[in-house]
């Protein structure tokens, strides 16, 4: 039988100041490490939703990313013609377009930031349908309009609706705001690709990525082949799905890496705390712990109790330290995507798993930092124990 | 009948023979007990004297499995507990002692009822029969009034009172009593010695106790002085009761 838990509490109460010592030390490494976790999280969520079970994009062959590639229109030509390209009424759902970056002001801090500019074909919206106009209408193509991603208004000065923006040699009208359900869209301003190349003094019809509507996702596979086995052009397919989640690879390890690096240096430090506070919890009631086994409580039942005491700490502090970092998720930051070199807006994910991960990795400090000190109770001779006063 | 010079007929309570204990401390070899021999039957109230060091408490740890000895035996109702391992040994101490601290050693954190609950979590009995056994067992002792207080909340004399129904609520085999009335006033004293007397006239328990207090030891039916690593037999109660009268 083990020794009572109010035993414990109790002893944790009596206690409550290195208790509460303890419990923050590993609350703020909690925090610390959801909070991370959460960013990375967001930032991998925002750009692998900006992929579409149905559609492929088209990248020459060996490109890494659309900063890499060009794709010229004979090339579109032939993609259109694919098969499992989905099509409507005016033909093949096809985009080919075009990406440059342009500097603009960020509201919060007037320094200029990348914002990738993307041209695109008037069917842009039918091929990515998780993009829904919210405000204005669509560009009118051949005019120098742009229809800014949700996120733009509100991170760079000038993008209200209607305002005029001057960037590429060219003066520009915002005619529109699209919902691109939170992916990396809602952080782009798109514009039609060929007045984009034109402003930009660019080569006509060349362009960096095709991106195609597939009639099912299962298509891919089908339309993959047949434009890797034809032998008029090198070019290389991905699922949108695929691209993206590569995108987001490289930030979010490093977030990752630098999340947990700097949760285990404080894990260190909390765990320190934790052996800290058990050990002297020990000491300071060896007569108890003495006594108890004089009863007849085994060495089993003390590690038990005293590495329960210690979960207790582990656990209050893991759910403080979740319940902290809660107010992050949905909260809006962003970073540059070096895949693009751009900024990106993303927000802080909080997910139930990240929780969980948090409370086990409260555990695991409470359990490291509960062992031994349990270990150095229930190995104490009890008779010189019992005459410590 | 106690008998310190080997000579019981086996069918002791306790039976210890040769017992030793050293203990190494730095190049100095200290011998506290020495060749120690003691019967003690089932109902018998024995006292141990002697002074500081003599080694009065270091046997009472023998006798309650909380320590080994360097060689020797001690025998508990049939048991051999000199050779029990660590966890053998815990189980023997929950079924067959109940042990009395000087310092009472109350769990704080733990209520009276709380405290001598303890030593029931490690038999079976439900929860209603544990409580049914507390409340007895704080009835013995007088304390039934005091159920819900901490240890803070009690004098010392109720501490100690509580110690006791600890260490009777299991119904042990013996107990080992390690100066119950070092820590308290000579009326407190009193009352505990009261207590135990009337633990072993009406409850039958057998009871070994140390002290330094001779009021104290004139309780016991025979008193026994550690000289030297050896014991001595002091008066039995039947010439003590003859030199009284």
């Amino acid at each position: 039988m083990a020794i009572p838990l109010s035993y414990n509490l109790n002893s944790l109460r009596v206690r409550w100041t290195s208790t509460v010592v303890a419990v923050l030390g590993i609350a703020g490494t909690v925090g610390v490490f959801v909070a991370m976790l959460s960013m990375a999280k967001g930032f991998k969520t925002t750009l692998v939703s900006s992929g579409s079970p149905r559609n492929a994009i088209v990248l020459r062959g060996g490109a890494t990313s659309e900063m890499e590639s060009a794709i010229n229109l004979d090339q579109v030509h032939i993609i259109e013609d694919e098969p499992g390209v989905a099509r409507d009424a005016s033909g093949p759902l096809v985009s080919p377009e075009v990406v440059v970056i342009a500097n603009f002001p960020l509201k919060a801090t007037g320094t200029d930031a990348n914002v990738q500019v993307r041209g695109v074909s008037p069917k842009a919206l039918e091929v990515r349908d998780s993009a829904k106009m919210v405000s204005g209408r669509f560009f009118q193509p051949g005019l120098n309009e742009l229809v800014v991603g949700r996120n733009v208004p509100g991170t760079y000065s000038g993008f209200e609706l209607g305002s005029k923006v001057r960037f590429g040699g060219g003066e520009w009208t915002v005619v529109g705001v699209f919902d691109a359900g939170g992916s990396a869209f809602d952080s782009e301003i798109w514009c039609d690709s060929t007045v984009l190349d034109d402003v930009y003094k660019r080569p006509p019809n060349v362009f960096q990525s095709v991106t195609a509507r597939l009639t099912k996702p299962e298509a891919f596979t089908g339309f993959k082949d047949a434009l890797t086995s034809d032998p008029r052009v090198t070019l290389q397919a991905s699922r949108e799905l695929d691209y993206y989640e590569k995108q987001s690879q490289a930030i979010t390890r490093l977030i990752q890496v630098l999340g947990t690096m700097v949760a285990l240096v404080m894990g260190v430090g909390a765990v320190l705390g934790a052996l800290n506070t058990m050990y002297s919890a020990v000491a300071e009631r060896s007569r108890e712990i003495a006594t108890m086994r004089a009863l007849g409580f085994g060495t089993g039942s003390v590690v038990t109790s005293f590495v329960f005491e210690s979960l207790c700490i582990a656990l209050v502090g893991g759910l403080l330290g979740c319940i902290c970092i809660l107010p992050l998720n949905g909260l809006t930051t962003g970073t540059m995507n070096w895949q693009t070199f751009s900024h990106l807006a993303f927000a802080f994910r909080v997910t139930p798993a990240l929780l969980a991960g948090g409370l086990i990795f409260a555990l695991f400090m409470g359990l490291l930092g509960g062992v031994p000190p349990a270990v150095r109770a229930a190995r104490a001779r009890i008779a010189v124990a019992l005459r410590e006063l | 009948m106690v008998r310190v010079d080997g000579g019981g007929n086996g069918s002791s309570l306790v039976r210890v023979r040769g017992l030793d204990k050293k203990y190494q401390r730095g190049s100095e070899e200290i011998h506290v007990l020495q060749g120690l021999n003691l019967d003690v039957d089932a109902g018998d109230f024995v006292a141990f004297m002697g002074p500081s060091g003599s080694g009065k408490t270091t046997l009472l740890n023998l006798l309650g499995g909380l320590d080994l000895p360097t060689a020797g035996t001690i025998t508990v109702a049939g048991d051999e507990i000199t050779h029990l391992s660590g966890s053998k040994l815990t189980h023997w101490r929950a079924r067959h002692v109940g042990f009395v601290f000087q310092m009472y050693n109350l769990i704080p954190v733990l209520t009276a009822f709380q405290n001598v609950e303890l030593p029931l979590l490690l038999t079976k009995l439900s929860k209603a029969e544990r409580r049914q056994h507390v409340e007895l067992a704080l009835e013995v002792v007088g304390l039934k009034d005091r159920t819900h207080h901490y240890p803070r909340q009690l004098s010392g004399g109720q501490e100690q009172r509580v110690g006791i129904a600890r260490a009777i609520v299991a119904d042990p085999t013996f107990l080992l009593c390690d100066e119950p009335t070092g820590d308290l006033d000579r009326r407190s004293a009193d009352e505990i010695m009261d207590l135990i007397d009337r633990l072993v006239r009406e409850h039958n328990k057998t009871v070994l106790l140390v002290t330094h207090d001779p009021v104290a030891a004139e309780r016991a039916h025979v008193v026994l002085h550690l000289n030297k690593g050896v014991l001595v037999e002091g008066q039995r109660v039947e010439e003590k009761a003859a030199v009284r009268s």
